[in-house]
């Protein structure tokens, strides 16, 4: 494509949606999922279209593919201008379900890749036949041709090997390999436009960061047009050009990125803007959450004592925590292949009364790991955990039968997924005083008073005690499992991503009321996470952690701004900040790959030798693993 | 792989012999033998009974032996092929099941073949067109089939026949060919007989498969990759062949373990209302007149089919599924 043709094609939008109105027909009345909506994508640009779950943004992009459900009722324009068909403008709408005109449109000119990596790719086929496929589709060309089309496609989406890629199943990639391997999909018949629906939502943060940098590059180099559907600000800023905000179906708001993040309009944008969790937040600033929880902890805290007044000592005491995991394989002629994995390796940390610990880490670095340790859901190879309370210490690891049920009142958890964390067969009653019950907590009327106080303190209205869990919001369900945790009145409250899976909004007033609750009831929290942001607003001080070790642990004002372990600064780095003025640096994430050890100081590798690298205190609680011998100067990146 | 295909058919010979060992436990557990079920039938029919003949028949068969040493007699002669002696037809029972082992393998391969090539195309329709007026006709058919006992099938059938073609469509061959070689005459009415009781049999297995073919294609629809292949621009039909169908296969393959011993054993009564040349009368009558090594080699007939069968799938689901084929074995 010439300079000139993209020049005369760049005057008219490539898709423009007119007055869209889509709504469901249910039971009990059509739901309206989108309002007379309207919105343009500009040729080689990115339009990010923001908002949160069930505001109606991910159908408005399955109606420009054409594969709603069949009960989906559309109205108005979907226009497509097809610049490899200069002056030809198709309405979508128009076409039929399914037929030959949309199907040539999708996979070849209109590509898309999805939010679950996971489950976008079929188990069953291998990567270059899931990829091939499309050209096999679109084009006529012989089989070879394919083949080498889609290796070079593979290697083009950052695939270090594509031969060997284009055999394997999606199983054996991990999460952020088989987007790239979606993304090779939706761009291998070079679309004119890329519809990327939360592309990097279920990413690790510097996985989403390579993600991103790599839809960037290849926009460019491909002069396509991108729909980004997404609902974190962070990632807007970085990468869009115009932004459409859209809330409960219909556009509040719509503009180039510079007016939108300068000069927010609409409240609801205002509101979204003050509740995403960033590095700027003073000491003691809040977040303003769109809808605020007053806590009540007044009659859950009449029985009581204040926790308050107790100097900070050591509430739990981790030390030299290990535990490994054994993968069998065999191949073909029955030879197995033992591979041992070090989930956790050497941990050790303290947690003092009243504070919060951040533990901070991408998936599969053995953070969730150590908070099963603790639970003692899973039993640790070597190490030691001990509990201190008023009785005296507990031994976490070794407790048995009345010992260990004691242990269960002080420790308890609050898990990620708040669907699949509340049985749908109980009430919110059976769910809150069920912990009562295993532990012969009063009687049952006092248990319901109890229960009575727990909602209140979570902020829930006491009518809703014989409802059940599917009639509550995601947000309303982390409450429940709050609240739940909060029953025993536990010293010890590990967060286990307890955010993750809700919407930014949402995520603020959890956050807040977790806060609140830590405050009036002198909690101590272990919270664990992968989003440095949340992390930086909970916590006192923050451990990270990197393939099973705790490689850098600091209160969180130095942690954040002065880092010094290079899995840490690139973590820093790859969170998207949504500020117009501070891009996300990729040359800074490169250098450091957090994936890439090589790319570290030699004074933090430990080249294949077993106790190499050992904590090194810089002072001010400030710990960094690297080599014995080296010189804590020299450890101060320049 | 090849490791795990050698370990499993290593593992089937204990199973084989513990299955062995049941079956002749329980064909032992009711009080006496033959001999005294066969007295006592004389006796009914007013005839008198020559005990020392009895008694040297006994003592022939090794009847005054203790259990476990006949048990060992049985499964040694199996091995080597000798199944035992029938009293009831007093034959060796190779050759009183001769034909009709061959004749049951065929009607069931055959009614495997019939439920799958009417299941899968309705099965198929009755997911993607669910709740419309085609899926409920022919769920309500695929209902009936399985709750009209197949005799009762078997006996409409053969009422029907005789009324509009007068003839009877009972036995799988014409008479004349009862105990000849194998021709090409005998195939042909073989041929002739066998898709009556194929639809019969057929009948209730096809019912359920097709029910459960369209709930796990139901489920596979909604998943997210059939939305990717749409989204790829594949047509409907082959996104549906490739994708969704195929997740669905594997319920079906490790289905194929049972589906063996279930048909022969299902069918014996519809055998016998249509008076067919197959193992599953015989087996009854078997086990009514304690005829022990004729029942007890049926039995073991079907366990061996049963452990074929799981064996079949077993391997069959792994070459179709790659995470079974690659993962398996992994532990963690």
């Amino acid at each position: 494509m010439n300079a000139g043709h993209i020049g005369m094609v760049s005057s008219t939008d490539l898709l423009r949606i007119e007055g869209l109105g889509i709504s469901f027909a249910i039971i009990g009345g059509p739901i309206r999922a989108v309002k007379h909506a309207s919105l343009r994508v500009l040729p080689g640009k990115v339009t990010a279209l923001v908002g949160e779950s069930g505001s109606g943004k991910s159908v408005i992009s399955q109606a420009v593919m054409g594969i709603l459900p069949h009960t989906a009722h559309i109205h108005g324009r979907i226009l497509f201008s097809d610049p490899a068909k200069p002056g030809t403008t198709v309405d979508i709408l128009r076409m039929p379900r399914d037929g030959r005109e949309i199907r040539t449109l999708r996979g070849s000119r209109i590509g898309k890749i999805f939010q679950e990596p996971m489950t976008s790719l079929s188990p069953l086929h291998t990567i270059g036949n899931q990829v091939s496929e499309v050209l096999q589709i679109h084009t006529d060309e012989p089989a070879a041709e394919r083949k080498a089309r889609t290796e070079e496609m593979l290697g083009l989406v950052g695939f270090p090997d594509p031969k060997r890629a284009y055999d394997m199943y999606p199983f054996e990639l991990s999460g952020g390999m088989r987007q790239r391997a979606m993304i090779a999909m939706a761009l291998i018949c070079r679309p004119a436009l890329l519809i990327a629906d939360e592309p990097t939502t279920a990413l690790d943060v510097t996985i989403q960061a390579q993600i991103l940098q790599l839809l960037r590059e290849l926009q460019a180099k491909l002069n396509m047009a991108m729909l980004l559907i997404t609902h974190d600000l962070g990632v807007v800023a970085n990468i869009a050009d115009e932004v459409v905000v859209i809330y409960h179906g219909e556009i509040m708001e719509a503009g180039p990125v510079e007016a939108i993040f300068r000069r927010p309009g609409h409240p609801y944008l205002k509101g979204l803007m003050a509740a995403v969790p960033h590095f700027d937040l003073k000491p003691g600033e809040r977040l303003a959450a769109i809808r605020e929880v007053p806590v009540n902890v007044e009659n859950l805290l009449g029985k009581r004592k204040a926790a308050q007044s107790k100097s900070p000592e050591v509430l739990l005491s981790v030390r030299d925590l290990t535990k490994t995991f054994t993968t069998r394989k065999s191949d073909w002629l029955g030879k197995e292949h033992k591979t041992v994995i070090r989930a956790v390796d050497g941990v050790s940390f303290d947690i003092k009364r009243g504070e919060c610990l951040g533990l901070v880490g991408e998936s599969g670095c053995g953070k969730t790991t150590v908070s099963k340790i603790l639970m003692r859901a899973v039993t640790s190879d070597g190490g030691s955990v001990v509990l201190k309370d008023e009785a005296g210490s507990i031994d976490v690891l070794s407790a048995e039968g009345a010992a260990l049920h004691h242990l269960r009142t002080k420790i308890q958890m609050v898990f990620q997924d708040p669907v699949s964390s509340l049985s749908p067969r109980m009430t919110v009653q059976n769910i809150l005083s069920e912990p009562l019950e295993i532990h012969g907590r009063g009687d049952a009327r006092s248990r319901l008073a109890t229960v009575k106080n727990l909602m209140q303190a979570i902020g829930l209205d006491q009518r809703s005690i014989k409802r059940y869990p599917h009639s509550f919001s995601g947000g309303q369900r982390q409450r429940i499992g709050i609240a739940r945790a909060l029953a025993l009145r536990p010293d010890l409250l590990i967060c286990d991503e307890p955010v993750s899976a809700l919407d930014v909004s949402v995520q603020a007033q959890i956050l807040n009321l977790l806060k609140d609750l830590q405050k009036e009831l002198g909690l101590t929290y272990l919270f664990i996470s992968h989003n440095l942001a949340v992390v930086d607003y909970m916590a006192d001080r923050i451990a990270v952690m990197c393939r099973g070790r705790i490689v850098e642990l600091a209160p969180r004002e130095i942690l954040l701004r002065k880092p010094i372990h290079p899995y840490t600064r690139s973590l820093v780095a790859a969170v998207p900040f949504p500020d117009l003025d501070r891009p996300m640096d990729f040359k800074m994430l490169n250098l450091s790959g957090a994936t890439n050890t090589r790319a570290w100081g030699p004074q933090f590798r430990d080249e294949g030798e077993d106790d190499a690298l050992t904590p090194l205190d810089l002072g001010g609680g400030h710990i960094v693993l690297a080599r014995k011998t080296s010189d804590i100067r020299d450890l101060r990146p320049c | 792989m090849l490791r795990y295909i050698i370990w499993r058919i290593a593992v089937m010979i204990p199973t084989l012999l513990i299955i062995s060992a049941l079956v002749f436990t329980i064909i032992e557990l009711p009080p006496g033998d033959y001999f005294d079920s066969y007295i006592a039938e004389l006796r009914a029919q007013g005839e008198s009974v020559d005990s020392e003949r009895i008694q040297s028949l006994r003592k022939e068969y090794g009847f005054d032996k203790p259990p476990v040493l006949r048990y060992f007699y049985w499964v040694g002669g199996m091995l080597q092929g000798d199944f035992g002696y029938s009293f009831e037809y007093e034959l060796p029972v190779r050759d009183v099941i001769g034909d009709r082992m061959w004749l049951t393998i065929l009607v069931s391969f055959v009614t495997i073949i019939f439920t799958w090539i009417i299941a899968f195309p309705i099965g198929m329709y009755s997911a993607t067109h669910q709740y419309s007026w085609g899926d409920y006709g022919l769920t309500l058919l695929g209902l009936l089939g399985l709750a009209i006992p197949n005799f009762m099938l078997a006996l409409i059938l053969m009422y029907f026949a005789n009324i509009w073609f007068g003839t009877s469509i009972g036995h799988l061959m014409d008479q004349k060919y009862l105990s000849q070689p194998m021709s090409w005459d005998k195939a042909k009415s073989i041929l002739e007989h066998i898709w009556i009781p194929v639809v019969i049999i057929g009948t209730g297995g096809t019912a359920s498969m097709i029910r459960r073919l369209r709930a796990n294609l139901l489920d596979e629809l909604h998943k997210q990759y059939v939305t990717t292949a749409r989204a790829k621009g594949l047509g409907p039909f082959r996104t549906l062949i490739k994708y969704p169908l195929r997740m669905s296969l594997n319920f079906f393959i490790s289905d194929i373990g049972s589906i063996l011993p279930a048909i022969i054993s299902g069918a014996e009564i519809t055998a016998i209302v249509l008076s067919l040349e197959t193992t599953g009368p015989m087996l009854i009558k078997a086990l009514q007149s304690q005829d022990m090594y004729l029942a007890g080699s049926f039995l073991m007939f079907l366990a061996f089919l049963t452990v074929i069968g799981v064996l079949i799938s077993d391997l069959a689901l792994a070459l179709l599924d790659p995470r079974i084929r690659l993962q398996g074995g992994s532990t963690k």
